[in-house]
């Protein structure tokens, strides 16, 4: 049995160690805004926050989450308005819109980590998540801008 | 149905749960239903939305939403015609049925197929409103205004909602008298052209959008196939589960018995988690007897095609003057070059899937598709069924790019279905759905062209040879048919039929039969003008170099609009002189002619995006550098000039091209496999290696303000990035490439041959 929280509630799960947390999240608890993309943490569909870093899931053993925190896209922001959430309507950013959750996933942590992000920064952190529609253009300039946000509430309070 | 905007809340007490089924799930919130209120009953004046009592319009979609946002630029089109509040507008994304008529998504041809059917339809709720609203206000219709969902007359002004409380409009149209409805002329118009937020997006944004992946239905059991060695062919001669066993939640192995042909040789192994369908999967031991593909490679369909344009017949020809021969008899001088593209993967991103499962008599099919119309036959063979008692389902999709209009992975799920009579949820891993692509085939062309003596292009052939993906489910009979009567597949030769002038001009379409024998030739984001448009604008460069014209001078000069490329109403006004419109501006744009820095060069392509009946004029400007060290191209910056006519969602529309010329440029670079005996070679992102984000040039896109009709976007930016970076190479280095993709090994080989 292993016990985590996922997006603040805690979770018993009987599976084993081995198991992939992406289908643990998406057919057990039935959070489905993670995607699966490739299996082998190359595409970043799957990408969760555990412990608050951005984690692919599709490569990332249960057993390894047992006691951690565990963050998806439903759970980033409860109103579903994260500073990268807005930018990324703002933007209009997705096209299929497969790839997002895990793109917003991973910009949420870049901003974080690079509050005011260079696009050599937004390059390096962004590489792993493949977006085949290639919004790359709106991606970068909605990261810029959740950035730009981050900074002004930070500022303001 | 989905019904997008829909949510499920997740509870904050603790629950427990369980892959295999052991354990009880809980805490979540009852699903939201979606029941109407009871009461007068929505206005429906045609099949394609419905006004209910509160004035809400819901638009019924049946294209596939797979990233182009369609459902919010049809709705515009409705919307705009009936006089309604946008925030009022609605989309459905509909189940397939008969009387949407033939639901496919593809070749960009949507906004382009409905903008006449969906402005006709609001102009004739708006009519009929008008009219029932006339009479509620006791004056005549012609007094009337409708605005923003509601009649106006003297002051006075009544809801479309209000309207539609006091009994519905009764007013009828026949399809005849819908036909001729007038629309609007575009200065009339409130919302087509304005900038919008796209309905599909919110949910893109927090998790809740619904792909065919995340469809679930109580009891279903969890699938993953053991793909054959080949696509055609292959026979199951024994399967050992005894190590599968070992896994837990196995169930068991099916050896598929396909009636319809669509999966030959397939083995379906379920288990009751998806992680132990994988793992299972791995470990069933399948002995197969190959189909002949497993002797085939790539170099042996291009040698195949080598030889059916060596030979002078077979094929179709597309163009055929009478004067082709006499005119290179007659010629002063000639060029003659010959272009190879390889083999290319859709790798949409969401792996193909579908749940399938019978209920009260009827099978469920649910997954996302671009063709529901074309697999349902399909399906009805493989269950045995009636059409009538098969439903395919809607789903958003995870990429298409054209994977989805073979809807193939929907047979082995309902065959596996009705093999267990559980429902079964099929979804193959990424290795799975790349083997079982049905990728763009590798193509071989050669293309002449014969001067006089002053240096003008009198004559011109292109011979194109690559796997047809029409012909793998439409018999020749029932093929489009050249002007000489042969069978051919549009698909697979668009953009070879071009509107420059060249004189006497001949154009032969071959089936790479070796292709369609060995996989599935598919669809691919542009289909045959990434190829042939690589070919013919290369080319144009190569003759332009030789005759010592300036490449977009060259062009311009053919861009004359004579004879048939003259264009006609109602897609094509304009011809071929909108296609040199675009190529000018685009020169303009890019500072075409200025010096460039070492090992740095523009490049230039034109084509006509789609295909002739529906031309989007595009024009690109490659600038690139060439590292002569180690062979790496990088593109710097793309401009690009479309005139797609009207925009109907500008922000789409830019969507679109910006995502369109990414893969243009993905596909010239980095993109590109190899079938390899009966197989494509890379299977998964480690090798196969899309465009990523630290690889984007700059983007300068620019439409052409236009009331034309409107036409497609979902291509055409795809299918002048490759031609235009080849020849900024050329000018960067000296060197010419003529197979896609471009990789530094060749570019060094290039590089040093020519030393």
């Amino acid at each position: 049995m292993t016990s985590f929280h996922i997006n603040g509630s805690l979770v018993m799960v009987d599976a084993e160690d081995d198991t992939p947390l992406l289908w643990v999240i998406r057919d057990a608890i039935g959070l489905t805004g993670t995607k699966f993309g490739c299996g082998i943490g190359m595409c970043g569909a799957c990408t969760v926050h555990v412990g608050g870093r951005p984690t692919r899931s599709c490569i990332t053993p249960l057993a390894s989450v047992n006691g951690a925190e565990v963050t998806t896209i439903e759970g980033l922001d409860r109103e579903g308005r994260h500073p990268v959430q807005k930018a990324w309507a703002d933007l209009q950013v997705p096209q299929c819109g497969y790839c997002q959750s895990g793109q917003i996933m991973q910009a949420a942590s870049l901003i974080k980590d690079f509050p005011s992000p260079t696009d050599q920064d937004i390059d390096a952190v962004m590489a792993g998540n493949l977006c085949r529609c290639m919004t790359y253009v709106r991606i970068r300039n909605a990261v810029k801008q959740a950035a730009a946000e981050s900074r002004k509430v930070a500022s303001d309070d | 149905m989905t019904e997008l905007g829909k949510q499920s809340a997740l509870s904050r007490r603790a629950f427990l749960v369980g892959l295999a089924g052991t354990a009880v799930t809980f805490g979540f919130a009852p699903g939201q239903g979606t029941a109407q209120e009871s009461g007068s009953p929505p206005f429906e004046p045609t099949i394609w939305y419905s006004l209910d009592r509160d004035g809400i319009v819901t638009v019924n979609i049946i294209r596939a939403e797979m990233g182009q946002h369609i459902g919010t630029a049809i709705a515009r089109v409705l919307a705009d015609e009936l006089e309604v509040d946008w925030t009022n507008v609605r989309i459905l994304l509909v189940d397939a049925d008969p009387k949407w008529g033939y639901m496919q998504t593809g070749g960009s041809k949507s906004v382009w197929v409905d903008f006449p059917i969906y402005s006709r339809a609001g102009a004739a709720g708006r009519i009929a409103l008008i009219e029932a609203g006339a009479r509620l206000l006791g004056v005549s219709p012609p007094q009337c205004v409708a605005r923003r969902g509601a009649v106006s007359a003297e002051g006075r002004s009544i809801s479309y909602g209000e309207i539609v409380r006091r009994g519905s409009p009764a007013r009828e149209f026949t399809s005849n008298q819908l036909a001729k409805l007038p629309i609007k002329t575009p200065s009339e118009r409130r919302l087509i052209g304005q900038k919008i937020d796209a309905l599909d997006v919110p949910g893109k944004i927090n998790g809740t959008a619904r792909y065919g992946i995340d469809a679930v239905v109580e009891g279903m059991v969890y699938a993953r196939p053991k793909i054959p060695p080949t696509r055609y062919g292959s026979v199951v001669r024994t399967v050992d589960d005894s190590a599968a066993k070992r896994v837990k939640g196995y169930l068991t192995s099916l050896v598929l018995d396909d009636p319809s042909g669509t999966v030959p040789g397939w083995v379906v192994v379920c288990a009751t988690s998806y992680p132990a369908a994988i793992r299972a999967t791995d470990l069933v031991m399948v002995d197969w007897a190959a189909g002949d593909a497993s002797k085939v490679s790539e170099q042996d369909i291009l040698d195949y095609g080598a030889r059916q344009i060596a030979a002078p017949r077979g094929g179709a020809l597309v163009v055929d003057d009478p004067e082709v021969e006499s005119a290179f008899r007659a010629a002063a001088s000639t060029l003659e070059r010959t272009y190879t593209t390889n083999s290319v993967l859709h790798a949409q991103l969401e792996p193909v899937n579908a749940l399938a499962f019978e209920k009260d008599g009827r099978f469920e099919i649910h997954t996302g598709s671009q063709a529901q119309s074309t697999i349902l036959p399909v399906l009805a063979r493989a269950l045995g069924l009636a059409q009538d008692r098969i439903i395919l389902r809607t789903y958003l999709l995870g990429g298409a790019f054209g994977r989805r209009l073979n809807t193939d992975y929907a047979i082995p799920a309902a065959l596996a279905a009705k093999a267990l009579d559980k429902p079964v949820k099929l979804v193959l891993t990424r290795e799975d759905d790349t083997r079982f692509d049905s990728f763009r085939s590798p193509s071989i062309q050669k293309l002449r062209l014969a001067f006089d003596v002053h240096g003008k292009v009198t004559a011109m052939e292109h011979h194109a040879s690559a796997g047809w993906p029409t012909s793998v489910y439409v018999p020749p009979a029932a093929m489009p048919k050249a002007p000489d009567g042969n069978p051919f597949d549009p698909f697979a030769i668009d953009g070879a039929d071009h509107w420059y002038s060249v004189g006497a001009q001949r154009v032969r379409a071959l089936e790479n039969d070796l292709a369609n024998r060995s996989f599935r030739p598919g669809y691919l984001r542009a289909v045959a003008p990434g190829w042939t448009n690589f070919a013919l604008e290369t080319f144009m460069d190569e003759a332009a170099r030789m005759t010592g014209a300036d490449p977009v001078a060259f062009r311009t000069g053919l861009l004359d609009g004579a004879g048939r490329n003259a264009g006609s109403a109602p897609s094509a006004v304009g011809g071929a002189k909108r296609q040199a419109a675009v190529l000018k501006r685009a020169g303009e744009k890019a500072g075409w002619g200025a010096r460039m820095p070492a090992d740095t060069g523009l490049g230039v392509a034109t084509t006509f995006g789609q295909a002739r009946s529906m031309p989007t004029w595009v024009a690109c400007v490659a600038r690139v550098r060439v590292d002569r060290s180690s062979g790496a191209v990088s593109v710097e910056k793309l401009t690009i000039v479309v005139d797609a006519g009207t925009l109907v969602h500008p922000d789409g529309a830019l969507a679109q091209v910006e995502g369109s010329a990414l893969w243009g440029l993905s596909m010239a670079l980095y993109e590109g496999t190899e079938f390899h005996k009966g197989e494509v070679k890379d299977t998964n992102f480690d090798s196969y290696t899309p465009l990523r984000i630290g690889d984007v040039p700059d983007l300068d896109i620019e439409f052409v303000d236009s009331t034309e009709a409107p036409v497609g976007l979902g291509e055409p930016g795809t299918t002048v990035v490759a031609p235009a970076i080849g020849n900024a190479i050329f000018a960067a280095t000296g060197i010419r490439l003529r197979h896609l993709p471009i990789r530094p090994a060749a570019v060094l080989a290039a590089l040093a041959s020519k030393k």
